[in-house]
């Protein structure tokens, strides 16, 4: 056979079915579920007497609309409380194990995979959510569907999917103090912009991604549909490995033995061959990146923390200007002026981008022995049980309280504002999560876009920070 | 849904990059039913903070009304998977959207709903934007969108996807029929997780 991909090899191992004049039938290995796009899926099955094919490979939890708010007070919100209910019902009805609010299991949907062991190397792994490419962190083929497509793989464990190209986004060399995961795919969104990967599969590679740990490989993965790419994975190496042994679901299970030499085995198998050909390349220099921070109403407005609002007038393409006009209209900046020292009324670090525990302690590191500035308010919401038990036992929890933050409960929360949490109209945030869309943390909400370390060092100042300077 | 031909006005929503969080915002996701998100279609940008409707926008203007294809700028759709943005486009009378390009899911959700996503070249595009309002008939069959001046435009669209809106079928049933084949495929695996172990 000739050389190929990881994606391709994923690919491969998974075709079902490959009929003329119609995409391929996808095996998938792992379903995860959440309140938000599964009920009308749900629905479709009871109203066509069909169940659910493989409960086995399906796991479900509350994330979205759960309040991040004391477990022991009653969701208030009644809309909210009926989507939560319903999705108890739905996984008792079919017979799926469901991590509810009270579970010490529950988290974000990307975040208890991987730490149940879950998420495995090689895997095709799929969520009726778009940053389903988290798990790409692993070396599996990882992506987000809509409804309809939640409700095919309920009831037959596969998809009709055409094949994705795949993209190698090379990133060589060292990061400097200060820099990090989220600097890499802010970079890499601003290089090619938010439809950059339309229709591709990006696997990161180059000595600066070996270089991450599993939970950083995860941050990068997360934001490959920020670029437009279907997917992204990282392939598995000793890291994957070392994170994944022991866990609860990972092969063999707390003990290993022969199962987990077998995996291993097979997942070593899995990356790319030397002389495999991509489709398209970016390579990046890790030595080159700064913090990096968004400006605008996608993901793709960024610059370096140092640098300077890009001026309308300086764009040739009209459509592009109109766009950028339109971005800083809404968030009220000026062009040619710094970002750095803007106002901030809220922080927010978490959801499934920068939610795990080597987030927290990030945030932690600067806001230690500091106060967050009385101007704003900030949230620290652990993206699962786990990692709040875990910051907890760390003493983190203290660091933040002390600091004047808040340290809540689990939950998506103010990445997209379903669950109470969320922006006053106009006021800025300087956000961890993915999204800088027009309202996307709270009606007339603003987002700055950036890493956990960039983040706490914005909340202790009360502006946009370069994180180095507290450092 | 069937779609075979469609003959409307257009309403012009400029910009590029319209994500699906301004499609329909997520406050209008807590539903557990594909009932009333026609009434959160572009909420924010149709109504003002107090529920009355900004007379500019587009979609409130009263030319809009009875439009079945909306025309829009390149990447529409992008962001987030939510199919409730199909859904509430369909809600609200239309059956197609052209632009330049579609993000990948909103593109695949859309199809899976008889929404029609329709990918036109720059200068046709450019057409359309100029020109809102304008009669336009797409005809599926032929993969051809007439503009405005008359000319007719291909577009390109899965194969697969073209024979079930043509059929009025959704993908599922082809699915199930393939259940031979899934357990051919099923018995072969090796490595599987087990979720309720």
């Amino acid at each position: 056979m000739s050389a190929r991909t990881i994606v391709e090899k994923i690919w491969d191992s998974h075709v079902v079915s490959q009929r003329a004049g119609a995409p391929a039938l996808l095996y998938i290995d792992l379903h995860l579920c959440h309140e938000v796009t599964s009920p009308q899926a749900f629905t479709m099955l009871r109203e066509r007497g069909l169940k659910v094919r493989r409960p086995d490979l399906t796991i479900a939890t509350m994330d979205h609309s759960t309040p991040t708010t004391s477990r022991d007070l009653p969701v208030l919100d009644p809309i909210g409380a009926a989507q939560l209910d319903q999705m108890e019902k739905n996984c008792l009805d079919f017979g799926i194990r469901l991590y509810n609010r009270m579970s010490d299991h529950q988290g974000i949907v990307h975040v208890i995979g991987p730490e149940q062991g879950l998420t495995q190397p090689g895997m095709t792994i799929v969520c009726g959510d778009s940053h389903t490419a988290t798990h790409g962190a692993f070396g599996a083929l990882a992506f987000g569907i809509g409804t309809s497509q939640v409700g095919h793989v309920l009831a037959t464990q596969c998809l009709l999917q055409t094949p994705s190209e795949t993209y190698a986004i090379r990133v060589n060399g060292a990061l400097k103090p200060g820099v990090g995961a989220k600097d890499i795919i802010l970079t890499v969104i601003a290089r090619i912009g938010i439809g950059g990967g339309t229709g591709c599969v990006f696997e990161y590679t180059g000595s600066a991604i070996r270089a991450l740990s599993i939970e950083e490989r995860m941050t990068v993965c997360n934001m490959s549909i920020e670029a437009g790419a279907r997917a992204g994975l990282v392939a598995p190496d000793d890291t994957t490995y070392q994170y994944l042994a022991g866990r609860e679901f990972a092969p063999g299970g707390k003990k290993g033995g022969a199962d987990w030499d077998a995996a291993l085995a097979r997942w070593r198998q899995l990356p790319t061959d030397d002389d495999a050909v991509y489709a398209k390349e970016l390579t990046l220099d890790a030595g080159e990146l700064e913090p990096m921070v968004t400006f605008g109403t996608n993901p793709g407005m960024g610059i370096p923390v140092t640098g300077r609002i890009p001026d309308p007038a300086s764009m040739s393409n009209p459509l592009e200007r109109s766009d950028l006009v339109k971005a800083l209209k809404y968030m009220d900046l000026e062009p040619g002026k710094p970002l750095a020292g803007h106002p901030v009324n809220v922080v927010f670090v978490g959801s499934c981008t920068n939610s795990r525990i080597s987030d927290l302690r990030a945030a932690a590191s600067v806001i230690k022995g500091r106060k967050v500035s009385p101007h704003v308010r900030m949230l620290v919401v652990p993206g699962s049980q786990q990692v709040k038990k875990q910051a907890e036992a760390e003493g983190l929890d203290k660091i933040f309280r002390e600091a004047g933050a808040d340290f809540r409960e689990a939950g998506c929360s103010m990445c997209l504002a379903m669950n109470g949490d969320q922006l006053e109209p106009g006021e800025y945030s300087v956000s961890t999560s993915n999204r800088n869309f027009e309202g996307r943390q709270g009606k007339g909400g603003r987002t700055f876009l950036a890493s956990p370390l960039t983040a706490a060092a914005s909340a202790v100042m009360g502006v946009v920070t370069d994180v180095r300077t507290l450092l | 849904m069937k779609f075979e031909t469609l003959t409307s006005k257009t309403v012009v929503v400029p910009g590029e990059n319209i994500d699906t969080d301004q499609i329909i915002p997520a406050r209008y996701l807590k539903s557990i039913s594909k009932d009333g998100l026609g009434e959160g279609l572009f909420r924010d940008w149709r109504y003002n903070a107090d529920g009355t409707p900004k007379p500019d926008f587009p979609l409130n203007k009263p030319e809009a009304k009875g439009a079945q294809i909306l025309v829009a700028g390149d990447n529409f759709g992008c962001g987030s998977s939510r199919e409730h943005a199909p859904w509430a486009l369909l809600q609200s009378g239309f059956r197609a959207v052209i632009s330049t390009s579609f993000a990948d899911i909103f593109k695949g959700n859309s199809l899976k709903n008889g929404l029609l996503p329709v990918i036109v070249p720059a200068d046709a595009h450019a057409e359309l934007l100029a020109s809102p309002g304008a009669v336009v008939k797409v005809d599926l069959a032929s993969q051809t969108v007439t503009l405005p001046s008359g000319r007719g435009v291909k577009f390109p669209i899965d194969s697969f996807a073209k024979q079930c809106l043509l059929d009025g079928v959704d993908e599922l049933g082809y699915m199930l029929q393939q259940d031979q084949a899934i357990r051919a495929f099923e018995a072969k695996r090796v490595g599987s997780v087990n979720t309720l172990a």
